[in-house]
């Protein structure tokens, strides 16, 4: 089973988000990227399948910019046997989509996996778009993945609960945890990750569905207002009067 | 032009959250001058139904089938693209939820649209179509403007108020055909806590940390929850330690809340746990540590011992 892991290369949680260019793009200064957390979750799962004979190569996949190759190259440091970079910024969902499904159908893979969404943008639909593109089914968000022949069984996650489902390849799955845990990169990782091969491909145009015009952030919080714990009543009073929310 | 609604029925009842979809699809059809229908998916009666009527839905279509009752994504999305059809729609309305998050991008792709998703507010329509989204786990927001005929908007919670604009309502069958691809991801069961408060859709929320020290002290959790109505939730570690149940992780790589109240206990305050409670309207902090991140997010906080504290707390509020 050949998997297509596709990963987003994405601000890391603790780093403050402003933005620049008259609030039209985001600021890079001061910020970490990193393999999306829920893409890293897909990436993990994968590895473990090929350690586990199942899967027989993993293609790691980012739409960007050169900039983002020190993210791919930790994702092959993870376990990847290579990767693809499509040369371009990643301008909506749609676009990311049509990427993927390009090099799903041309590389001949059999699952393609993704983390449930992204954390910058939180859409999503990329994998969902690439279902519908190459004519396959998806499944998300999968907490549990387990593989029998060319049928996987799979959790995901429904309101206050899981449901258990039965699909055959080919599929696009969106993962989330505990489909399996994140995996540190070994010092060997570290070293082939160097040699492994990164091809960069042109991408393929597509309509532009959604124009992101500008950003904002939101209103500065105005800060704690303590209570003494031997004062509860206090904190009830304020959250009836004051704050009106109970 | 017409704006299409997906509504959500669990248990015989619709969910709160489609009543909100249903009102902001009221207002954007009233804004365009557009009819607005619904399509229902799930367990409802006529009866319930017609509900619909009171918040201006002007149709209401149901579906028949076992694959509609269970969620099943494929087929629902099927039916929703049909629907779209069949009312001319060019603006397609889904809360957010675990069936919507799989649904509305199926549909989006089929009928080749523009989807946006945690829009936060009512959409400008003077030129073009544009609205405002909640970005970076609600660190930020983006305005975007869709350019394709058909936009799909996945509405986040507080996104609009409940309105009534009651109007006589119809309600009908949508036949939908489905293929077996349609049907090849087979459900083969399900496992839910019974009885609860659901996370994403409670307006309050009580939520523990390790501060509690083990999964044996969380009647002090559940007790202040009933009394306040709220559903439970949790920081990522105590699920990792299996203390909670995944369900109740909220934070980065769980559940994001939008509640009016959101009360952390024994919580730190982990930046990862701040981005799944970043949209509550009121947080509270109890912890026994004054240097807990938590305090740098909460609009109140009590510094002392939660084992003291929130026993107090919950007889003070049941005293209201």
């Amino acid at each position: 089973m050949k998997i297509l892991v596709c990963i987003t290369s994405v601000p890391d949680t603790t780093s403050k988000i402003s933005f620049a260019n008259n609030n039209t793009q985001l600021d890079p200064n001061g910020v970490t990227f990193i393999i999306g957390p829920y893409d890293d979750y897909a990436l993990a799962r994968a590895v473990e399948l090929k350690e586990a004979g199942q899967a027989t190569h993993i293609t790691a996949l980012n739409v960007g910019l050169a900039d983002t190759e020190p993210v791919i190259r930790k994702a092959l440091a993870i376990g990847a046997d290579d990767a693809i970079r499509v040369n371009a910024a990643p301008v909506d969902s749609w676009f990311v989509a049509a990427q993927i499904a390009e090099a799903a159908k041309s590389g001949n893979y059999d699952l393609v996996m993704m983390g449930r969404e992204s954390i910058d943008y939180n859409s999503g639909v990329v994998h969902s778009f690439v279902a519908e593109m190459l004519g396959w089914q998806v499944v998300t968000p999968v907490m549990k993945l387990e593989v029998e022949g060319s049928t996987l069984s799979m959790s995901r996650e429904i309101e206050g609960g899981k449901e258990f489902v039965k699909a055959n390849l080919p599929l696009v799955v969106g993962c989330q945890e505990p489909i399996a845990e994140w995996k540190i990169p070994s010092m060997r990782g570290i070293m082939s990750a160097r040699t492994k091969q990164l091809q960069v491909l042109e991408p393929t145009a597509t309509d532009l569905k959604v124009n992101t015009l500008s950003f904002e952030l939101p209103p500065a919080k105005s800060g704690c207002k303590y209570v003494d714990s031997a004062n509860v009543e206090q904190l009830v009073s304020m959250l009836k009067s004051e704050a009106k929310v109970i | 032009m017409s704006v299409l609604v997906l509504i959500e029925a669990t248990e015989g009842s619709i969910k709160k959250s489609s009543i909100e979809a249903a009102c902001y699809a009221k207002a954007v059809a009233t804004q365009t001058n557009a009819p607005v229908s619904a399509l229902v998916v799930g367990d409802a009666s006529e009866t319930e139904i017609q509900t619909l009527g009171k918040f201006g839905i002007e149709k209401a279509y149901f579906l028949e089938g076992e694959s509609f009752k269970r969620f099943a994504i494929g087929p629902v999305s099927v039916a929703l693209a049909k629907a779209a059809k069949s009312t001319s729609a060019n603006v397609i309305i889904g809360a957010k939820s675990n069936l919507s998050d799989a649904v509305l991008p199926r549909t989006t792709a089929a009928l080749q649209a523009s989807m946006t998703t945690n829009v936060v507010s009512l959409p400008s329509t003077s030129g073009g179509f544009e609205v405002k989204r909640s970005i970076f786990t609600g660190k930020a927001f983006a305005t975007v403007k869709l350019e394709a005929d058909i936009k799909v908007l996945s509405v986040k919670k507080n996104a609009i108020d409940l309105t009534e604009s009651p109007v006589s309502i119809q309600v009908e069958k949508l036949e939908v055909s489905l293929s077996d691809a349609d049907n090849s991801v087979k459900v083969t069961g399900q496992e839910k806590a019974n009885a609860e408060i659901s996370l994403p859709e409670a307006d309050i929320v009580v939520s523990g940390g390790r501060g509690l020290k083990g999964p044996e002290n969380w009647g002090l959790v559940t007790d202040l929850a009933k009394t306040l109505h709220a559903a439970t939730g949790c920081s990522k570690p105590v699920s990792d330690l299996d203390w909670r149940p995944h369900h109740e992780h909220v934070g980065q790589t769980g559940i994001k809340v939008s509640p009016n109240l959101y009360i952390a206990i024994g919580i730190s305050g982990a930046i990862q746990h701040i981005a799944g409670i970043n949209s509550s309207k009121v947080i509270v902090a109890i912890n026994k540590d004054p240097e807990a991140p938590i305090f740098k997010v909460a609009d109140y906080g009590i510094v002392g011992d939660a084992f003291e504290v929130v026993p107090k707390l919950t007889e003070a509020l049941s005293k209201i």
